[in-house]
């Protein structure tokens, strides 16, 4: 058995045999890899693996088993957690399996391989007049990993979570044995496995619904807000008319001002309202721009940036990006799609931030409660002298998925710096913060969590979910052969960690 | 042994893990119980396996009784002079532990040789322990750091290899050979960022030393692990220990050989 798993993954034999005859048998140390959280905030070691079909897959689980060592998948690897994380242990990379399989461009349904990124996606279907119905605001990140976490985009209240556009999905099981899920078939495991963060099994090939659009560009109208409240209540007055509305809010300003906003609105163009849409259409004319100011190349910008990202610098940012949006407020222009959608990918957006990176808090709060929250939170964060140097205001719906985090309400996605000296004092804030979102009954995003515990899982999951969820693993993964960082840390034992 | 603590690990809160190969007695075991009150979760290695059980035992009641941030040691029965077993071992100890910081060879032996004595099979044991066995372990180490871009790599020598003396040519020449190697490895690792430490104890009192009747400057093992502790984790390149052999080395060192070979140290 053990001469077909390394025929088939290619492993040179002797390196693992070396150790057969002790017990469990030794990793090929040429496979050891630091893997880096988007964020750079924390880093594990791993023996990854990249297989380019689900026969290879299935010769990683038998690796796995023989060697008693447990996997987890990782694709893009934007998680700014642990969730692609499992330390010491098997990293089973899907990048490779980016094959797109399917594609009917009078329907918008396709089927993809896991690895295929969010990036290929659109940029195969924008000339048949189809965009993806949720993106992320890199698109670096891939169809597996999306709907593994169960990510979602600025239209989160009109057009839910990633899950929501999967149709079905094979899954390959620990075991081997690859199911096909859906709404009707295996509905349990569906909703299991989209934002199950992989503990159930792999992805190999998922059919997705496409959004139409009749532009390659979208209508963008900015306005400005003077404080939170005013912010919360125009969201709430006005998310409803667009399909797409985002706020940047300013949180390092104290006092009143806290929370005003540079809100984005944006809607796609009706059929007609752009007479060329075959141009527009057209990858030539989606590029992010290479330079800022046509001069200085976006890969060096950080540099420029980095002397203004901490406390100081960070207020004067903040300050300087509010008025610069009320300079050009009520400002209304079209922009290609990728433009509008994967700010991200401008710049390298964690570089500022230093060598310790930064680690992002999104708690999601329900509408009654949104405004008190975030109040609550942004003036802890001033009183721990840890204040967000970016916060991102959306609006969302609930999602059907088991592990959910979606909320008739909003969420707000922070920024935090970490470094070597501050890094106990922010797991302590967070640990704070915990208690405030849980007051106001929010729930957490498992895609952008560093920090949180057991128990905090446990409220807002609730104890029978968690119990649904480990015992549908329990069903499909008997052996406990995945496991993640993040599984170790949040729910292994019942979370009795 | 209780591994699963060790293997849970939050984002933002690393754990600091270690192992260290000779752990049993001596400056080992004073090592392991420093490092175990400094937050480290280490693997002790030793051949002896009664005695390392009772002394993590011991360290961990203590450990546990402390409560203020203290890691906990693990004991791992392996004999250095079995070096075939060495790279499934190291994987299974930092799979256990969920990973590796630092790593100290401690490992040594010096069988009493008289003056007149050219014992092959002692002499072999000597260059077995004190630097096969740590070509070994520290190799294994060194290729993991090398690739993931940090680690700390001590090596416990011995003023001893900065001379050749006429009480114990094989054990100089061990410990030589030692902090020759343990330089390589630095010039090698230090572009990838990993430290590489060379510790100089001069005379311990352990049962080394029980046999030899000379003595200069003696410090007990704890003194000595202290002193080892703040070279970590400053994360010297060499140091002697207590620091006063070093200008005396230096003096020794440069002793010229039409004189050196005269003297009877």
């Amino acid at each position: 058995m053990i001469d077909e798993l390394t025929q088939t993954i290619n492993i040179d034999q002797e390196k693992i045999s070396l150790n057969w005859e002790r017990g469990p048998m030794a990793m090929p140390t040429e496979r050891l890899e630091e893997l880096v959280a988007w964020g750079r905030a924390s880093r594990t070691v791993g023996y990854v693996f990249r297989p380019s079909t689900v026969d290879d897959l299935r010769a990683v689980f038998g690796l796995a088993e023989a060697s008693g060592r447990t996997v987890t998948f990782r694709a893009g690897g934007n998680s700014y957690g642990d969730a692609g994380a499992n330390g010491e242990n098997i990293i089973l990379s899907v990048t490779r399996m980016n094959r797109i399989l399917e594609w009917y461009p009078q329907t918008g349904r396709i089927t993809v391989e896991p690895g295929v990124t969010l990036q290929q996606l659109w940029e195969y279907i924008l000339g048949d007049g189809w965009w993806i119905p949720i993106a992320t605001g890199t698109m670096k990140t891939t169809v597996g990993g999306c709907a593994a976490m169960n990510t979602h985009g600025k239209n989160g209240w009109q057009a839910g979570t990633f899950g929501d556009h999967v149709e079905s999905f094979e899954l390959l099981l620990p075991s081997g044995e690859l199911i096909t899920c859906d709404r009707q078939q295996n509905r349990d495991i569906f909703h299991a496995a989209i934002g199950g963060f992989g503990m159930l099994g792999c992805f190999t090939r998922l059919t997705m619904q496409m959004k139409r659009v009749y532009s390659g560009l979208i209508q963008v109208e900015t306005y400005v807000t003077r404080n939170l409240a005013e912010t919360m209540s125009y969201f709430e007055a006005h998310v409803a008319e667009y399909d797409y509305f985002v706020g940047w809010l300013d949180a390092m300003v104290r006092g009143r001002a806290v929370g005003r906003a540079d809100i984005h609105k944006a809607r796609h163009l009706a059929p007609g309202e752009d007479p060329m849409p075959a141009q527009t259409l057209r990858l030539e004319n989606q590029r992010l721009p290479a330079n800022v100011m046509g001069i200085i190349p976006n890969s060096l910008i950080w540099r420029f940036q980095r002397p203004f990202w901490n406390d100081f610098g960070m207020y004067f940012v903040n300050m300087a990006k509010y008025w610069a949006a009320r300079w050009h407020n009520h400002n209304s222009y079209r922009q290609p799609h990728a433009l509008f959608h994967f700010l991200l990918d401008y710049f390298d957006w964690d570089k500022p931030f230093g060598p310790g990176g930064l680690i992002q808090y999104q708690p999601f709060i329900p509408v009654a409660n949104a405004e008190a929250a975030f109040g609550e939170i942004f003036r802890h964060c001033h009183k721990r002298g840890l204040p967000n140097y970016l916060s991102v205001l959306k609006r969302h719906r609930p999602d059907p998925f088991l592990i959910s985090y979606g909320v008739d309400g909003y969420s707000m996605a922070m920024d935090f710096r970490i470094t070597a000296r501050n890094r106990p004092r922010v797991v302590q804030m967070t640990r704070e913060l915990d208690e405030i979102v849980l007051k106001y009954g929010g729930r957490f995003y498992l895609a952008k969590d560093s920090t949180l515990r057991p128990a905090i899982a446990a409220a807002y999951l609730g104890d029978e979910t968690i119990a649904r969820f480990t015992a549908l693993k329990q069903r499909l993964d008997p052996d406990c052969l995945l496991e993640s960082n993040l599984w170790r840390r949040l729910f292994k034992d019942g979370g009795s960690g | 042994m209780n591994e699963s603590s060790a293997q849970i690990e939050r984002p933002l809160e690393p754990k600091k893990r270690a192992i260290i190969v000779g752990a049993s007695a001596g400056i080992g075991a004073a090592l392991l119980r420093v490092l175990v009150e400094d937050g480290y979760h280490a693997a002790a290695i030793a051949r002896r396996q009664e005695a390392l059980q009772e002394l993590c035992t011991e360290i961990n009641t203590r450990a546990a009784r402390s409560q203020t941030g203290a890691g906990r040691a693990y004991p791992y029965p392996h004999d250095v002079s079995n070096s075939g077993e060495v790279p499934g071992l190291f994987q299974q100890i930092v799979h256990d532990l969920g990973g590796l910081d630092l790593i100290i060879y401690n490992a040594g032996v010096m069988p009493p040789v008289a003056l007149n004595e050219y014992s092959f099979e002692k002499d072999a044991s000597m260059v077995q322990v004190n630097l096969l066995g740590g070509i070994a372990w520290l190799n294994q180490a060194a290729e993991r750091f090398e690739r993931t871009g940090q680690g700390h790599i001590v090596g416990i020598s011995s003023v001893a290899g900065d001379r050749g003396r006429i009480i114990s040519p094989v054990y100089n020449s061990s410990k030589a050979g030692f902090t020759t190697y343990l330089e390589a490895l630095r010039n090698r690792l230090t572009r990838h960022g990993v430290n590489v430490t060379t510790i100089k104890p001069g005379q311990v009192e352990t049962a080394m030393l029980a046999h030899v009747k000379k003595r200069l400057w003696v410090i007990t093992p704890e003194a000595a692990a202290a002193d080892m502790l703040k070279a970590i984790k400053s994360k010297k390149q060499t140091v002697y220990v207590p620091r006063r052999w070093g200008p005396f080395m230096l003096i020794i060192r440069h002793i010229p050989s039409f004189i050196f070979r005269r003297l009877s140290i």
